[in-house]
């Protein structure tokens, strides 16, 4: 298991050098000189326009400057080695728009966008596995083709849509007030507020946010869940099972179920970039104040070492849950034991 | 599996027996057409006009005029063809473009004037819409035909050669799926000027994993079979066997992917004029006016007709890939 995981994390060498080389290039190689940008405040050409020669110079040395604390002046692959050498130690930089150390900002954003995620992905299996499996114990059924319809109705709903129509039927505005609009907590939030009445008011406002974020996965998934199960049911096990008398519950709870999770298990390392993208949407539409909502703004604030950290950051996130979807495995199928198995 | 005709017809008579893929087909076909005549659905200017005794048709004149082949008279260059005393005029279902602006009607609810009323600053949402499937649709095919073509590329190389080709160029399959695309486009889209030419590269650029693994694995199928390694022995050129032999074989199940690709890129064009990014401000598309919606949320139609549109055309592609599909599937046959 041990030398499994050391495998897995030497794959993700390439991998991750990959991604940061991409996201250096993206800084780089596209218009717009990070320094003379930031000298702009991110809003490059238009920031220095209308300024007195003698007001250009100082700005020009300004610009000077910088590109030598950065290393803007040395060959691109000093300055990819730099940019990695400042990933590890976590030194993303400071923020165009408020000179913050960027690694602050995203250490308060991430954790909000980290349970918004986690949530979302209890609630995509907790939904998805039962559906499947009602969906599975009877096949094309009226109950079941109508889930059928129903998920691939959800899966071909955009999110966006479905965020801004509950936001203007059911949160205030002119229709219904049954959610509240956004943010996360309530105007009359206090932290001295008992434990429960937080988490109530924590989780009143987190309700929309992550079922909109989920709907999609959980329907997609709970599709998948039942054509692993029909395919489960179909084999000779199954039938030696009830041949010897087991109880129909045993046979699909214990045996079938067990062996139709493997699949859904893997299947995380594929919703987990999903998710990490949609919550850039739903944030900017529930005013969350998550990573996506940071980067969102970092966009129209043109606020490159934000971007370019954000970007960073969920790519390891994604990176780090492939890998961890992975291990899971072996908890739901003891047979995989991942030993001479290279890819 | 060959694609001659028979093999045709047989995928289009098992696709026929799915009605909700026709249907599906419909759709698309129908939003084909609105967005192929956009100008003749909503447009201020009519399609037969009678001006001081002269006819003209203003609409066909405007592509004349914009090839350069029949320029304006002097005093309609710049005419308002609504405020012109004409003798006769005939307009279009909607007498609106989509930017004309009239600050005496912003926030109109739905009306016999404004069939899915206005935005903050007066402009028609259905000729919004109208138009809007003119962008939605072009940045759709556009980009998906550069995944395709960066997709099949790779995918062929990889499948063909095998070996340390194929191991590197997994890496770099992997290495796509494992980042959020979104903030890809999103990062990229922000360096950049708005332009939806842009977009549609940005799109394409980062779409063409799911096509290039499937090109992949019908290569590494398709590459030990018997008429592949005679065509080796006969000392066919590689190029000529991937394009002649192998790549006609492996097109049908990409066939599935470029459709889905379309309602994904369509999708995902939508998201981003949502969130403001990537197309210039002034151009209204269905993610722009749904932006709109957000901060007046008492004008739910602003919310309600530009998503369902969204929503229609993903289906529409959804339902035709999810067709295709089974179709395609011997194994259904």
């Amino acid at each position: 298991m041990m030398s499994y995981i050391v495998q897995r994390l030497l794959l993700m060498i390439p991998t991750f050098i990959g991604i940061t080389l991409l996201s250096f290039l993206i800084i780089n190689l596209l218009p717009g000189d990070p320094a003379a940008l930031r000298a702009g405040g991110g809003l490059g050409a238009a920031g220095s326009e209308g300024l007195s020669t003698e007001g250009q110079s100082t700005v020009d040395a300004a610009i000077k400057a910088w590109q030598t604390q950065y290393g803007l002046d040395k060959p691109l692959y000093v300055q990819y080695a730099y940019w990695l050498r400042n990933l590890f130690t976590l030194e993303f930089g400071e923020s165009f728009k408020d000179n913050q150390p960027v690694w602050h900002k995203i250490a308060e954003r991430l954790p909000v966008t980290m349970q918004l995620n986690a949530i979302s992905i209890v609630v995509i299996y907790l939904v998805a596995i039962p559906l499947g499996i009602y969906s599975a114990t009877h096949p094309y059924s009226a109950g079941d083709q109508l889930t059928t319809f129903l998920a691939f109705m959800l899966f071909a709903l955009p999110s966006f849509w479905i965020g801004i129509l509950a936001i203007v039927f059911l949160c205030g505005g002119d229709f219904w007030d049954w959610f509240p609009p956004g943010s996360l907590q309530s105007i009359d939030y206090s932290p001295n507020w008992p434990l429960w009445q937080r988490w109530l008011d924590r989780a009143w406002h987190l309700c929309l946010p992550v079922m909109i974020l989920s709907y999609n996965a959980f329907a997609g998934l709970s599709r998948f869940m039942r054509s692993s199960m029909l395919e489960h049911l179909q084999q000779e096990f199954v039938q030696t099972a009830r041949a010897k008398g087991l109880a129909e519950r045993v046979v699909i709870y214990k045996h079938v179920l067990r062996n139709s999770l493997i699949p859904i298990v893997t299947i995380m390392a594929a919703i987990i970039p999903g998710l990490i993208s949609g919550s850039v949407i739903i944030e900017t539409i529930f005013s969350i104040p998550g990573l996506g909502l940071l980067a969102y703004e970092a966009v129209l604030a043109r606020d490159y070492p934000i971007i370019m950290a954000v970007f960073t950051i969920s790519a390891l996130l994604t990176l780090v849950s492939i890998l961890i979807s992975d291990l899971l495995l072996t908890v739901v199928d003891p047979r995989i034991t991942f030993s001479g198995r290279m890819a | 599996m060959d694609t001659s005709p028979s093999y045709a017809r047989r995928v289009w008579r098992h696709f026929k027996r799915n009605h909700l893929a026709v249907l599906g087909l419909w759709v698309s076909i129908g939003l084909l057409l609105v967005a192929l005549g956009a100008d003749f659905l909503a447009n201020d200017k009519p399609y037969y006009l009678v001006y001081q005794g002269k006819t003209f048709f203003p609409i066909l004149h405007h592509y004349l005029d914009r090839l350069g082949i029949a320029p304006w008279p002097e005093a309609l260059r710049q005419a308002d063809f609504t405020q012109l005393k004409a003798e006769r005029a005939i307009f279009p279902p909607i007498p609106y473009r989509p930017s004309r602006i009239n600050l005496l009607v912003p926030f109109a609810e739905p009306s016999r004037e404004h069939w899915l009323g206005t935005d903050k600053l007066g402009r028609d949402v259905m000729a919004g819409i109208i138009h809007g499937a003119r962008i939605s649709l072009s940045i759709g095919f556009i980009a998906v035909g550069i995944a395709l073509s960066i997709g099949l590329t790779l995918g062929a190389i990889s499948g063909y050669f095998g070996g340390w080709v194929d191991l590197l160029i997994s890496r770099l399959f992997e290495m796509m799926l494992s980042i959020p695309t979104l903030f890809l486009i999103i990062a990229i889209a922000a360096t950049l000027a708005p332009n939806i030419f842009y977009t549609m590269g940005i799109i394409g650029l980062t779409s063409w994993v799911g096509i290039a693994r499937f090109t992949r694995n019908e290569f590494l199928k398709v590459r030990n079979l018997d008429y592949v390694i005679s065509a080796v022995a006969l000392g066919v050129p590689a190029k000529r066997i991937v394009m002649r032999h192998i790549l006609p074989n492996a097109l049908a199940p990409v066939i599935v992917s470029v459709v889905l690709g379309i309602a994904a890129a369509i999708l995902t064009e939508s998201s981003l004029s949502f969130l403001g990014i990537g197309v210039p401000a002034d151009l209204v598309t269905w993610g722009s006016i749904l932006n709109e919606a957000r901060s007046n949320t008492f004008a739910w139609w602003l919310a309600v007709f530009p998503g369902a549109a969204i929503f229609l055309a993903v289906i529409a592609y959804y339902l035709v890939g999810e067709g295709l599909r089974d179709a395609l599937d011997p194994r259904l046959q």
